[in-house]
């Protein structure tokens, strides 16, 4: 299991996110990052740790547990 | 760490004759600490090669991208960065927090969402470049009547810039993002953009349409003269960094006709290419150690991208194109809070752009030898300034 927290003060809405793991993240109105829901499964989560890495503003973090 | 200085080398590393990224990165990659460069002004700089260094550069908040502090490489000859006196708004040369403000302004309307919706409106104009090279003839120049165009076309009517001033931007710009300008040329284009586009917003402010400008003035978040400096901005980072990026991928298409269509193509072409190598400036506002070097306070920095693209530690056989590599980590689009704003409409015109250019014309070749196509080495940003072609 992973669970993934984001900082909205920090996100600069580069959309990096939404482009690695399009079923867990999204952009609200205002570009700003959403999480649609935590990833069930390994390829999920293997994209969730992908969006955390790239993320420019370090603005997601993905932990284990 | 290391604190001496090293012999300084040469800056910009562009040559005729010579590969690109300059074969020079690879060696300093290795370095300990950073290397040492004195830029054509004289300004000495400290080069940043590393993928891991990169980011750091470009998240650490002793690190500013503002070129009023003392010791900003604004040196000639190598684009330069304005600031806010001369162009106010142009917000990259900004830190946070005053940047936040310019950034969430724009950024609802470069979402990947916002992007898709404009998938239909792009392949028009792409569709519409097709139709007129293959109804003048059987060869063109693929920059100029294509890779140049259709994000020229895009971003003018992303943002309400008339079609018919393309020559005056597309001709300003590009006195911009020449290395060999002198800085009374670079000055005289900015300052005519400014105006230009000061004009522009006046009469949009009296007649608006729908149009990024229109809904930028009904906002009212920016004031007009910031406005004139984002219009700016985006206008000229819409188009030549754009065009590069699809007309260097159209000829490393044509030799690897099997990634055509591919989307990870367009990923992996973004790092293999990393036109903005020499974009990113910054200076030391406090004492920092980078990659195991002391970088002092009012010290430049360049962060170099292509550099950081093809480090070896992240990826593997980095000089070679393969896009069945996972590319996502690359920074071609910089990393941090100046990451590119335009990144995912970029994807999506070099995406359009190459699937419908090798659908519909199957025959294109390279008209010259491959060895032959002009390159941009007086340029900021790496490109081709020809690509002719026949069909």
């Amino acid at each position: 299991m992973v669970h993934i927290s984001v900082d909205t003060e920090r996100c600069v809405g580069a959309g990096q996110c939404v482009l690695s793991a399009p079923d867990v993240f999204d952009q609200d109105d205002s570009g700003i990052v959403l999480v649609l829901e935590e990833p069930a499964d390994e390829p999920g989560r293997e994209a969730a740790r992908q969006a955390g890495l790239i993320c420019p503003s370090q603005a997601i973090t993905v932990k284990e547990s | 760490m290391t604190t001496t200085d090293r012999c300084p080398v040469a800056f910009p590393l562009r040559r005729p004759g010579q590969s690109f990224p300059p074969p020079e990165y690879q060696d300093f990659r290795k370095q300990d600490g950073l290397v040492r460069t004195t830029l054509p002004s004289g300004v000495h700089v400290w080069l940043v090669t590393r993928h891991e260094d990169v980011r750091t550069v470009l998240t650490d908040p002793r690190i500013s991208s503002n070129p009023s502090h003392p010791g900003f490489p604004r040196a000639a000859k190598t684009g330069g960065v304005p600031s806010q006196d001369e162009v106010p708004g142009w917000f990259v040369a900004l830190d946070p927090p005053e940047h936040g403000r310019f950034r969430k302004t724009l950024i609802p309307e470069f979402t990947v969402r916002k992007v898709r919706e404009m998938r239909p409106a792009i392949q028009q104009i792409v569709d519409e470049r097709i139709d007129a090279m293959l109804a003048a003839g059987n060869t063109a120049d693929l920059i100029a009547d294509f890779a140049l165009s259709v994000p020229s076309l895009v971003i003018s009517s992303l943002l309400g810039v008339p079609n018919a001033d393309r020559d005056f931007f597309e001709t300003k710009t590009r006195v911009l993002v020449t290395l060999t300008s002198t800085d009374e040329q670079r000055q005289a284009a900015s300052m005519a953009l400014l105006r230009y586009l000061n004009r522009l917003i006046t009469i949009k402010q009296k007649r608006p349409g729908d149009d990024l400008i229109s809904q930028l003035l009904a906002e009212g978040t920016l004031s007009k003269q910031e406005l004139s400096g984002v219009s700016m901005l985006l206008l000229i980072a819409g188009h030549e960094t754009t065009a590069n990026n699809i007309g260097l991928g159209v000829v490393t298409l044509l030799s690897n006709p099997r990634w055509i269509g591919d989307e990870r193509a367009v990923e992996e072409l973004l790092r293999y290419y990393s036109v903005a190598d020499l974009v990113a400036f910054r200076v030391a506002v406090e004492d920092v150690e980078i990659g195991g070097q002391l970088i002092k306070a009012g010290e430049g920095i360049i962060p170099l991208v292509a550099a950081a693209n093809h480090d070896g530690t992240v990826f593997d056989r980095p000089d070679e194109f393969d896009p069945s590599r996972s590319a996502r980590s690359h920074v071609a689009f910089g990393y941090g809070v100046h990451q590119c704003l335009g990144q995912n409409l970029v994807r999506v015109e070099m995406d359009i752009a190459y699937r419908t250019l090798f659908e519909r014309i199957p025959t294109l070749e390279l008209a010259v030898p491959v060895e032959e196509l002009p390159l941009k080495y007086d340029g900021v940003l790496y490109g081709l300034h020809a690509l002719p072609v026949r069909w």
